[in-house]
């Protein structure tokens, strides 16, 4: 085999682009895993369901309600597409996270943590069955169209840049650094901290919990639409609602809100891009084939070592 | 208490009615029983489709025609999803609850295989129609298919890659390695490619349920290769060809029948000018072709038939021919039938049943232009 002559710069210039851009992805999905379980204590497993729901909320968008489909060669799509769709996608997938969290979770407020993680696998089934029924997705694979031009905007040594990785790459940074104004400097992130911190004193202090809980489902809901929004701009080929390709990203999202410390915001996004780039570079310079091997190798090393993830702080549980 | 102890009997009243329903003796006198095992839905959905609108034709003809032995066939047809364990499962459902007398399917080999293994085991006639891996019908002598195999195909499309107008000198592999079809075309493509001088630069795996390419694709582009053989199913090749163009290959991707689908439109630009080898083209001129074409998109609205719909509809016309033959419909004369069939006209070519059970056919090299396939030329099977 003759893999000499490959330029390494631009090798690693490609892995690191890839690496970075699917670690946005994961760092959207994991801010919503790590927010509802800073809030309410347990792992919201129908997460990964709207991150799917997201990308194909896009893909109806574009190619259904829009008809978007072709074009892109024909003459060009409109400029406001993008944000069309992108938008429409995340108000949708909010109100669905809303709705889940009224309808099926906030009636176990008081029944054991168990009952609720039930209820979670629970909802993420019927997302993934409901997206299947013919009226809904359909049980195929379908292709989102091109919402931007194959232009090239830079080369970074001998890389191409189109625009659809700049847009890949750079919203996730955008929308971290909104999250981090919100939750850091608003009142409702205020609450949100307080709630995260202690439930009863924040509810003692006149914060409505309620209220912050649901604020909480719809923001991480919008966020995994926007991170299932850029997945369909990128990868193009949706799988079906129900296939495993879709849990095994909502898997690693999860798994890089463990590693950056479940429950703590920064880590979610420190958590996704290490989680990401590591992916790349292991597919890159060992064995692609070990994809996801190299992802959980990661939970298994630093659930030995750091249980508390890289930014999480061990908390000592009164009994 | 009293009201959910009522409630249980008569859900249990309701159960038992229904098992009386469904126990009912064979009946001679009744329709004769076809299986067809499919992935109507999931990643490789069209195939299931084409592949069964291709099997029902054949047996709506057959029916007209006045049946088989007097009685009318019916088709049952169940959806796998496109999953190895589903395939057993429907084929065991087929064979022991619907006692069916023979089976169709699948596209994929390694759900053919999944199938054939429980075919075999109850004796029961099964035959694939697009299936191409060896190992398929190396199961044993209930299994047959009707379509050319992999060592061929393999050969076909390094023959092509080497010939006018791609005249390759360098070619690179991007194959599936977690799906049988993948890896085994790979392999004899490799073999046949450097036997007739060509060089492999490097062979890329991936595996199921990958949908970035860009590290293998990266690895592919600095060997320079002047084809990317990518011996892949349709919903893998669409994102590699997307994703290869991103990365600014610009070489022509070329591939097996596992190309074969409507769907490699969604694709787009970037299959254009791409290559595939498959069982037959519809612009074939022989009058069996423009025949089926002709009938088929009079019932299917103006749909032009895929490689898929037309080896279903021969698996199955195969298959009846075979039980018109047959001394009796039993497991064993009927797979004896099949296998002794001798220049059956098919759709596809001319099908004749080697002695492990596969057909001997030329193979149709196809060119994509905006999705859809036209027809380049035809290899015929090495003597």
């Amino acid at each position: 085999m003759d893999t000499q002559s490959i330029d390494p710069l631009m090798k690693l210039v490609q892995t690191l682009l890839d690496g970075f851009a699917v670690g946005g992805m994961y760092a959207l999905i994991a801010l919503g895993y790590t927010m509802v379980y800073g809030i309410l204590k347990f792992i919201n497993f129908a997460h990964s369901d709207v991150f799917t729901l997201g990308a194909w909320v896009s893909w109806g968008l574009a190619a259904r309600a829009l008809r978007l489909e072709g074009a892109a060669d024909a003459g060009g799509t409109p400029v406001w597409a993008v944000p069309v769709v992108l938008l429409g996608a995340m108000l949708l997938c909010g109100t669905v996270g809303f709705l889940i969290e009224r309808l099926a979770y906030k009636p176990l407020r008081a029944a054991p943590r168990l009952n609720v993680l039930i209820t979670a696998i629970g909802v993420s089934l019927l997302l993934q069955n409901v997206g299947q029924l013919r009226v809904v997705f359909g049980p195929y694979p379908k292709s989102m169209p091109a919402l931007l031009p194959d232009v090239t905007l830079l080369y970074v040594a001998g890389v191409r840049v189109p625009v659809v990785d700049v847009l890949v790459i750079g919203l996730p940074l955008v929308l971290m650094l909104g999250l981090e104004w919100l939750i850091f400097r608003t009142r409702v992130g205020l609450a949100m901290r307080a709630v995260s911190y202690n439930t009863q004193t924040a509810a003692l202090m006149g914060v409505n919990v309620n209220r912050v809980i649901s604020f909480t489902f719809v923001l991480g809901s919008a966020l995994a639409a926007a991170a299932g929004f850029l997945y369909a701009l990128k990868y193009v080929g949706l799988k079906q609602p129900a296939d495993t390709t879709w849990v095994m990203l909502g898997l690693k999202a999860f798994v890089a809100a463990v590693v950056g410390g479940i429950g703590n915001v920064r880590g979610a996004m420190l958590g996704g891009f290490a989680i990401g780039l590591l992916e790349f570079l292991g597919v890159a310079y060992l064995e692609p084939l070990y994809r996801d091997v190299y992802v959980f190798a990661v939970l298994i090393l630093v659930l030995l070592l750091r249980p508390a993830g890289i930014l999480g702080r061990a908390a000592v549980e009164k009994v | 208490m009293d009201r959910r102890r009522w409630c249980g009997s008569v859900l249990g009243l309701g159960f038992v009615l229904l098992g009386v329903g469904c126990e009912r003796a064979p009946d001679d006198a009744g329709p004769i029983l076809i299986g067809h095992f499919a992935s109507m839905t999931g990643s490789e959905a069209t195939w299931g489709v084409s592949t069964d609108r291709g099997v029902r034709m054949a047996v709506d003809e057959a029916n007209a025609e006045g049946g088989v032995r007097g009685r009318r066939l019916k088709v049952i047809t169940y959806d796998n999803q496109g999953k190895q364990q589903e395939s057993a499962t429907a084929v065991t459902r087929l064979i022991t609850q619907d006692k069916v007398v023979a089976v169709l399917g699948e596209v994929a080999s390694s759900r053919s295989i999944a199938g054939g293994q429980v075919a075999q085991r109850f004796g029961v006639p099964m035959i694939s129609p697009s299936s191409t891996n060896p190992k398929v019908t190396e199961i044993g002598d209930m299994i047959s298919r009707v379509c050319f195999i992999d060592p061929f195909q393999g050969y076909a499309c390094a023959k092509f890659a080497r010939g006018e107008p791609l005249r390759a000198q360098k070619a690179a592999t991007l194959y599936n390695r977690a799906q049988i079809y993948s890896t085994g075309l790979n392999e004899t493509f490799r073999e046949h490619f450097a036997k007739l001088g060509g060089t492999i630069t490097t062979e890329q795996a991936y595996s199921d349920g990958d949908t970035d390419f860009s590290a293998q694709l990266t690895n592919i582009r600095g060997t320079a290769p002047d084809v990317i053989f990518v011996p892949g199913y349709y919903t893998e090749v669409i994102n590699i060809s997307v994703q290869a163009r991103r990365l600014g290959i610009t070489v022509p991707l070329l591939g097996g029948d596992g190309w074969d689908a409507e769907d490699l439109k969604n694709a787009g630009a970037a299959l254009d000018g791409c290559f595939f080898c498959n069982h037959y083209s519809h612009e074939d001129p022989r009058p069996a072709v423009q025949e089926f074409v002709r009938k088929y998109k009079a019932l299917e609205g103006g749909r032009v038939p895929d490689g898929m719909a037309a080896t279903g509809y021969d698996a199955a016309r195969l298959l009846i021919d075979a039980m018109r033959r047959a001394p009796s419909l039993s497991g064993k004369d009927l797979a004896a039938a099949i296998a002794a069939t001798k220049d059956f006209p098919g759709v596809t070519g001319v099908i004749t049943i080697d002695a492990q059970r596969n057909a001997r056919k030329p193979a149709v090299i196809l060119r994509l232009q905006g999705g859809k396939p036209s027809f380049v030329t035809s290899i015929d099977p090495p003597e």
